[in-house]
């Protein structure tokens, strides 16, 4: 399969992203532990501010690429005929691309002076999981 | 021999694991739970950032027993993938390689990865 030939790429994406969410997962854990959200209006405007609105964008974009490429390699390892393979890599990046829009839409929907630029700059990359061959 | 002849042997209670392969299998089987778990954490993204009443439903899914319950499996799942990833770049950067600490730092992060949900549960109740 042709996907094979772009292994390379798929090894760096998976370690850039991994460093990525390694360092906002545990950001988030600090902010969690130390300076909680009290009310509901404190985490919308937390939410809101433009740098975390981006940096989590970014985060769930690396999280979906890191998804796609870890599950694509699991299925290629365990799933044997071609046909199951097949339906289960469709399945699997179709899951993960509606899981991209619909985060896409909360994340832009958070009342704020956030930009549709400035959600896109994060989630754009997410794009790439449409064509297998870039992931 | 042709391809479809192959002699396969899966086995798994009767190959023996050795530690690395262990921390190798834990790590595709916590990716693989997280990954189950990626709506859930868009869900609750979602109605705690919808209104006053989706952050209230919100809190309240967090503090269920058996989300709770779910939790300390997903430290464990979280604690043991970032711990063997971080040890996957390390040896991509030709630290640790030697057999000997290649073994030692999977005994560390197996047992390791298991010592945070149970300090976390311990911490919880």
């Amino acid at each position: 399969m042709s996907w094979r030939a772009h292994g390379s790429r798929a090894w760096l994406m998976q370690r850039v992203s991994a460093v990525y969410l390694a360092v906002y997962i545990v950001m988030f854990g600090l902010y969690l532990l130390l300076d909680a959200p009290t009310s509901y209006s404190a985490w919308r405007t937390w939410m809101g501010l433009p740098f975390i609105a981006v940096a989590t964008s970014i985060f769930f974009a690396a999280l979906l690429m890191h998804a796609w490429v870890g599950l694509r390699d699991v299925i290629m390892d365990y799933a044997r005929p071609p046909v199951i393979r097949f339906i289960l890599l469709a399945s699997v990046a179709l899951g993960l691309f509606a899981m991209g829009l619909w985060v896409l839409r909360v994340l832009m929907l958070i009342p704020s002076s956030l930009s549709i630029v400035t959600v896109a700059s994060g989630i754009l990359p997410l794009a790439t999981l449409v064509h297998p061959c870039t992931a | 021999m042709n391809k479809k002849n192959r002699p396969i042997f899966m086995n798994l209670l009767q190959i023996r694991m050795p530690v690395v392969a262990v921390l190798s299998f834990a790590h595709r089987v916590s990716g693989v739970m997280m990954c189950m778990l990626i709506p859930f954490l868009i869900y609750l993204l979602d109605l705690s950032l919808r209104n006053e009443q989706g952050y209230a439903q919100a809190l309240d899914i967090l503090r269920h027993p058996f989300v709770k319950f779910m939790a300390v499996l997903i430290a464990w799942g979280l604690a043991h993938h970032m711990l063997a990833g971080i040890r996957f770049l390390l040896i991509d950067a030709d630290i640790g390689v030697e057999r000997g600490s290649a073994r030692r730092s999977a005994w560390v992060i197996n047992v390791g990865g298991l010592a945070v949900p149970i300090i976390a549960l311990l911490v919880l109740l």
